[in-house]
């Protein structure tokens, strides 16, 4: 990877950082209401493994916590703060908001509240390629508790017995809101439980963007290739509350402190640095390029832009000419 | 016109459908190399080949949610389930994801797809064989709901259901599949939305869907024979969205209605179909509307019991001669 595409990576992470912490600020300035699942910590897990993606053909799902998922995806981001705020010019016209991003020009195929509900999901596009004959691949993204549900369980059956392409990316940030993995969970290795289904699986850092893309590219090619699922299993952490309203009171101040030392973006930005692709200086320039991108280009438009109507309130409950036909 | 039963009437618009268009595919269980619980899926495997007729695990929720995801990227899926009392186990996939996606999209993605279910009671089958989920399906906001009563609509139904871009749930009826009735030899819609007047009548409007629109026609019969009451027997068909304006007709017409179903009262077609009468045309009645329904009970197997929990043509006849004082 060039120098270039090194800065952009970066440039991309620290973009979905402030994202989402500008999107914190909103919702306490009540811009932004229902719940809101954000990301900081996680970066380059979505970013990662959609750098080796065919975004915008690749059919990509995932759940609650989907801002950065989408934005990798190819969505624009006045398009989903946009949406986080509840207008109408919003990817999903202000009928979704945060949990529910939607953009199927870029593929990117939603975000959902249900834990396990995009399973079987992702394994349908990849039924429907399959029937196309396409080369694409689906990729489904969730967390590590959605593994309990019985949607993981025959969906892994499904994809496999039907060699179906696609990638189930495991998020495992240890916790399911507040409770432990260990405490939910026999084996706490995801990837170790679709081996009864045959699928190929690994695990690996997701804090060290470098060893993610590895990883990806490697899953990437395989399911492509192969027409067959594969399961990554990402370590990884959020730095954050579950969502806007968390105790905190199920893990201790040491363990998340030693977590941030391990922030994707200081890893990655020290390597950059220490090659010499970037240095402080063009950093925090940088931080300052995003910060002002998302005040004046995307906080903004997303502020100034119409509500949707409510005379409106009933559309797309069916699609115009749904009982017309033949 | 073919003389067709109700199962031919369902192949045959799948094997229309299928021969039309190569993303139409069928998936539940048993219906590929056995042939389908009912027949309705015979001969299928052979012509179409196991990626379109796909016998799948006992897996509701997932193939259910797989069907949904290959409809939001385009493909036409079919699928069934084996009897309605499973359909519980896909009521997540069903209702959170296929019934909610196009509006909380916005309207970007499409939920093409059809569900279909064997439904109501049969002969002693027990409690967790004899559900009759109309009701449940029919609260359902972005669903279509649909029941055939003749082997012209279960044909028509199934093809318009498919041609349909929203999600359509088809009640058919266990113990219907062997029921005989005449289908165009000509390709042949029925509307997903509408009332049809099974038989004219000036007195009385009987609604009725499903089985019980057979248990109307019988008591029609003898209404206007032994009684000289000529009632009207209007077949609801689409439960979701009901034909407000076309159960209003009716009732303008002959001032009177009784409400057949062949599942519990309470929250169900007889008290929505009286509300719209209350809402619509409540001073056109010369008499209250009455319903005609199953016992609020789990469906024993003891034959006796199971008869007395279930409404016929002759608790029709008693509830209109009732009305009338005759
Ligand atoms: C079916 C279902 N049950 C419970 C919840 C409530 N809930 C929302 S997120 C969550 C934890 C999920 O944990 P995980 O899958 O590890 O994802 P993470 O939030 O850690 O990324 C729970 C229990 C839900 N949304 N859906
Ligand atoms: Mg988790």
């Amino acid at each position: 990877m060039d120098a270039t595409d090194q800065k952009r990576l970066l440039r991309e992470m620290l973009f979905a950082r402030r994202f989402e912490e500008r999107c914190a600020e909103a919702y306490h300035e009540r811009q932004i209401g229902g719940f809101l699942h954000l990301y900081p910590g996680e970066e380059a897990c979505a970013i990662g493994v959609l750098e080796k993606a065919q975004t915008g053909s690749d059919y990509v799902v995932t759940g609650y916590r989907d801002h950065i998922h989408a934005l990798k995806s190819g969505m624009d981001p006045k398009a989903l703060m946009a949406e986080l705020f509840g207008k109408e010019a919003g990817c999903s016209k202000g009928r979704g908001g945060s949990m529910h991003l939607f953009d199927p020009d870029v593929h990117f195929m939603g975000g959902y509240a249900l834990v396990g509900g995009p399973f079987p999901l992702a394994a349908g596009f990849a039924k429907a390629i399959q029937l196309r004959g396409g080369q694409e691949i689906s990729i489904c993204f969730l967390g590590d508790g959605a593994n309990n549900q019985g949607t993981f369980h025959e969906t892994m059956n499904m994809a496999s017995l039907w060699n179906l392409p696609v990638l189930f990316i495991c998020e495992n940030n240890l916790y399911g809101i507040g409770t432990a993995i260990e405490r939910s969970t026999v084996e706490i290795n995801q990837y170790k439980r679709v081996a009864p289904y045959g699928i190929e699986a690994a695990q690996c850092d997701g804090q060290d963007i470098d060893i993610v893309m590895t990883h990806a590219e490697k899953a990437v090619n395989y399911v492509r290739e192969q027409r067959k699922p594969y399961f990554l299993e990402l370590m990884t952490y959020r730095l954050r509350g579950h969502s806007m309203s968390d105790s905190g009171a199920y893990r201790s101040k040491e363990e998340v402190e030693e977590w941030a030392q391990r922030d994707p973006i200081g890893i990655y930005k020290r390597r950059l640095v220490e090659a010499g692709v970037v240095t402080e200086d063009e950093f925090h320039a940088m931080d300052k390029a995003v910060q002002d991108e998302i005040e004046n280009e995307v906080v903004r438009y997303a502020s100034e832009c119409p509500e949707p109507r409510v005379e409106d309130v009933a559309r797309y409950v069916y699609t115009e000419g749904g009982n017309n036909h033949g | 016109m073919a003389e067709l039963m109700y199962w031919q009437g369902i192949l045959r618009a799948h094997d229309e459908e299928m021969a039309r268009d190569p993303l139409v595919f069928a998936m539940g269980e048993d219906i590929g190399v056995a042939g389908g619980t009912y027949k309705a899926t015979s001969g299928l495997f052979a012509k179409y080949g196991e990626q379109r007729v796909v016998d799948t695990p006992i897996s509701e929720n997932s193939y259910t949610g797989i069907g949904v995801g290959a409809a939001m990227v385009g493909a036409r899926p079919i699928v069934e389930i084996m009897s309605v009392n499973f359909a519980w186990l896909a009521m997540d996939q069903l209702m959170n994801n296929a019934a909610k996606i196009h509006y909380m999209s916005g309207g970007r993605i499409r939920c093409p797809f059809v569900m279909r279910v064997p439904g109501g009671t049969a002969h002693q089958l027990g409690a967790q064989h004899s559900a009759r989920m109309e009701k449940v399906f029919m609260g359902i906001s972005g669903l279509r709901v649909v029941t055939p009563a003749t082997p012209r609509d279960a044909y028509g139904l199934l093809k318009s259901a498919v041609r349909s871009d929203d999600p359509v749930v088809i009640i058919e009826h266990e113990s219907m599949y062997n029921l005989k009735g005449e289908v165009p030899d000509e390709e042949f819609f029925t509307p997903l939305e509408g009332v049809e007047i099974m038989r004219p009548g000036k007195d009385v409007s009987i609604f009725a869907y499903n089985i019980s629109v057979h248990w109307a026609l019988d008591a029609a019969k003898k209404l206007a024979s032994e009684y000289g009451i000529d009632a009207e027997v209007i077949d609801l068909r689409a439960l979701k969205p009901l034909d407000r304006a076309g159960i209003a007709a009716s009732v303008r017409k002959t001032h009177h209605a009784i409400i057949v179903e062949e599942d519990e009262a309470p929250v169900g077609v007889g008290s929505e179909v009286m509300a719209i009468i209350n809402e619509e045309c409540f001073f056109d009645l010369d008499a209250a509307p009455v319903r005609v329904h199953a016992l609020d009970i789990p469906i024993p197997y003891n034959h006796r019991l199971e008869k007395a929990a279930i409404p016929n043509a002759g608790d029709v006849i008693a509830a209109v001669r009732k009305m009338f004082g005759r």
